[in-house]
């Protein structure tokens, strides 16, 4: 069916946006297809973004880990420091086309809204980002640049006053001023067709991954890692994989203070389908359908709904999702600086954090790619308050 | 016909327009619900829709998310809103549609919520996050327990879409009357003439109209243009700070405004 992973995804939105999101598809269906929309994006991943990011034998890592060789996909050293910003350029390219000069958009740790809010400086737009009160005061550095950047930061003190809350928002606005504004979603989550135009635009970090892989090792690597939240830095690094069910994938999830307490982002583990921001997918709720807060101590992972093309590849058992604790995450930051002088986001240091469990198990001659979605500047003021230390 | 239908074709047959007020489940607490829905339907509501409280609101505006949260926070589920309908359905004089978000259907099963909702005591069902194009296994379910389904229309809806919802409607076709959602605004939208027309030759079912209407004044100029209004948020503000007797008060006014 249009729209639909197997039995997930679909449009369960207020009416008042389902005529925007067919407008949306239908522009989306003219411009994947267009040279000239393609080749100005093109321009803009290699020009203005930087791409392609490299693929790093992470060697001093590996040897500590004592067994497979981990590679990292460098999305951290791409423009605002992390993948958010492939989504972003595709899609603000689409809204300039489509005449929508007002863009919306919501954000958890701040990436994607520094990533939103980049675009709209770049094509001269009018912006607000959406953005949970508690996650503004965890990631401040963040707000500071989006304000910088002239976006109109707006904070949501409803529910959990996390990336549920303002994705929320976001749609509420939407929903208010529809015929000038354009929703950027800022992962492969909402109604169709976000789910397949944040996915579209995110592939290419896997198509570069793929090639490099093959260019750098000869050969297709053993298994790829990335953390899920939304699930867009996992998507965009696994598509290009999945016609290669030789390689194993492998998304990450917050375990947050671990599964059993309850306090986790583990949405794919723990979860059951239901409808949550216009989309059915797995999500975190009640029996009586409440939608429950998640935990985890990145902002980015910290959603209790997950992408519908993830929930089909769990259900289809193509990509094998497990967890990390904020614990393990916060370890493997530290080895990853410490050892390769690279910090990264707490987001991307749980799929490190898998990588490093599972490559001590394995030999040394397999290789494992990780996504490393983003830097981790965003998340000194965390990490040292885990430990005491003022910044 | 369900109960909803046969009240609206009544009205329509004698030229009167329905008043069709909405309240929260539980807030300010479910005794207070119970006391709201007599009140209303004492004041003259032709149906009445019943909020059940939801974390995450898409289409509602901060009067009704506060009014959900507050019911979550003080412990309303679905069982003690359907407990509560079933005891206070024998006293009022008409139908009670409930207002809900589509998760808490879906988690209980379709076919289970539309039994149980029927069993209440319930009359039919309004859903704001299913477009009628996802909504076959509901209707079925929501048809074989006599419960009536209203699908939403908006001003940006084109004429397909309206007609779309006229056909799986079958208690009344919900236009929303602005871009945007739930609660008070100053004035009506000026483009409401045009879109209520817009539906009225589209659907063949009664076309009530709501979200932005809290006025007696604006009830009044809205009832005009279709064959009900319906008033939310302004009644759960005035049931929040004023108790139940003055959100009884403004409903009465609401009532007398809209008159044949």
């Amino acid at each position: 069916m249009r729209g639909y992973f197997g039995p997930y995804g679909g449009q369960f939105v207020p009416e008042t946006v389902m005529a925007a999101l067919e407008e949306l598809e239908q522009a989306y269906a003219r411009y994947r297809e267009d040279p000239v929309f393609q080749a100005d994006l093109a321009a803009l991943y290699r020009d203005y973004a930087g791409r392609p990011t490299p693929l790093y034998h992470a060697r001093r890592l590996s040897a500590e880990a004592g067994g497979a060789q981990i590679h990292l996909k460098r999305e951290d050293l791409n423009h605002t420091g992390a993948h958010k910003l492939n989504n972003t350029l595709g899609q603000i390219l689409l809204a300039q086309r489509m005449g929508k000069r007002r863009i919306v958009a919501e954000t958890g740790a701040g990436q994607h809204g520094v990533a939103t809010a980049t675009v709209a400086a770049l094509f001269g737009c009018e912006c607000v980002i959406y953005m949970g009160a508690k996650d503004m005061a965890r990631q401040a550095p963040n707000v500071a640049r989006m304000r910088m950047l002239g976006a109109e930061v707006r904070a949501v003190a409803s529910g959990s006053q996390t990336l549920k809350d303002a994705t929320s928002e976001a749609i509420r606005d939407w929903v208010t001023n529809v015929e000038d504004t354009y929703y950027l979603i800022g992962s492969v989550v909402g109604p169709h067709p976000y789910p397949t135009i944040v996915r579209d635009f995110q592939a290419i970090i896997g198509r570069e991954a793929l090639a490099q892989a093959r260019e750098q090792l000869g050969r297709l690597p053993e298994a790829v890692y990335a953390c899920v939240g939304g699930g867009s830095n996992a998507i965009g690094i696994f598509t290009a994989f999945l016609a290669h069910p030789e390689v194993r994938l492998v998304g990450v999830e917050a375990a947050g203070l671990g599964l059993e307490t309850g306090a986790h982002a583990a949405t794919l583990a723990c979860g059951r389908p239901g409808v949550l921001h216009g989309a059915l997918s797995y999500l975190l709720c009640t029996k009586e359908g409440q939608i429950q807060e998640a935990h985890s101590i990145s902002a980015g992972l910290d959603y209790p709904g997950v992408g519908p093309e993830h929930s089909w590849l769990k259900d289809q058992g193509r990509v094998t999702y497990t967890a990390a604790t904020d614990e393990e995450a916060l370890a493997a930051f530290h080895r990853l600086t410490r050892l390769e002088g690279i910090l990264p986001a707490l987001e991307s240091a749980h799929a490190v954090a898998a990588a490093l469990r599972d490559a001590a198990r394995l030999p040394a001659g397999q290789n494992l790619v990780v996504n490393l979605s983003g830097r981790g500047d965003k998340d000194l003021a965390i990490v040292a308050g885990e430990e005491g230390v003022a910044v | 016909m369900n109960r909803v239908a046969e009240r609206l074709a009544g009205l329509r047959a004698q030229g009167c327009k329905a008043f069709v007020p909405f309240v929260m489940a539980g807030y300010p607490d479910l005794e207070a619900t119970a006391r709201l829905l007599v009140g209303l339907s004492r004041a003259g509501a032709d149906v009445i829709e019943l909020g059940l409280p939801f974390s995450d609101p898409l289409a509602d505006g901060p009067v009704n998310q506060s009014a959900a949260h507050a019911a979550l926070a003080a412990g309303t589920t679905v069982d003690r809103v359907l407990a509560l309908l079933a005891s206070v359905t024998p006293h009022l004089a008409c139908p009670v549609m409930l207002f809900t978000y589509l998760n808490p259907v879906l988690q209980a099963g379709p076919e289970v919520f539309a039994a149980r909702a029927a069993a209440a005591g319930a009359a039919g069902l309004v859903i704001p996050d299913l477009p009628p194009e996802a909504a076959g296994e509901i209707r079925a379910h929501a048809r074989e327990h006599g419960l009536g389904l209203a699908f939403l229309v908006a001003p940006t809806s084109p004429e397909q879409r309206l007609r779309l919802a006229g056909q799986a409607s079958s208690a009344f076709v919900y236009a929303v009357s602005l871009r945007g959602v739930t609660g008070e605004r100053q004035t009506l939208p000026p483009d409401l003439p045009d879109f209520l027309q817009r539906v009225k030759r589209q659907v063949a079912q009664p076309v009530l109209v709501g979200f932005g209407i809290s006025t007696p004044a604006q009830a009044r100029e809205a009832a005009r243009l279709a064959d009900g209004v319906i008033v939310g948020s302004a009644l759960v503000r005035l049931a929040g700070s004023g108790g139940v007797d003055a959100a009884c008060g403004l409903a009465q006014e609401l009532r007398e405004a809209i008159r044949c």
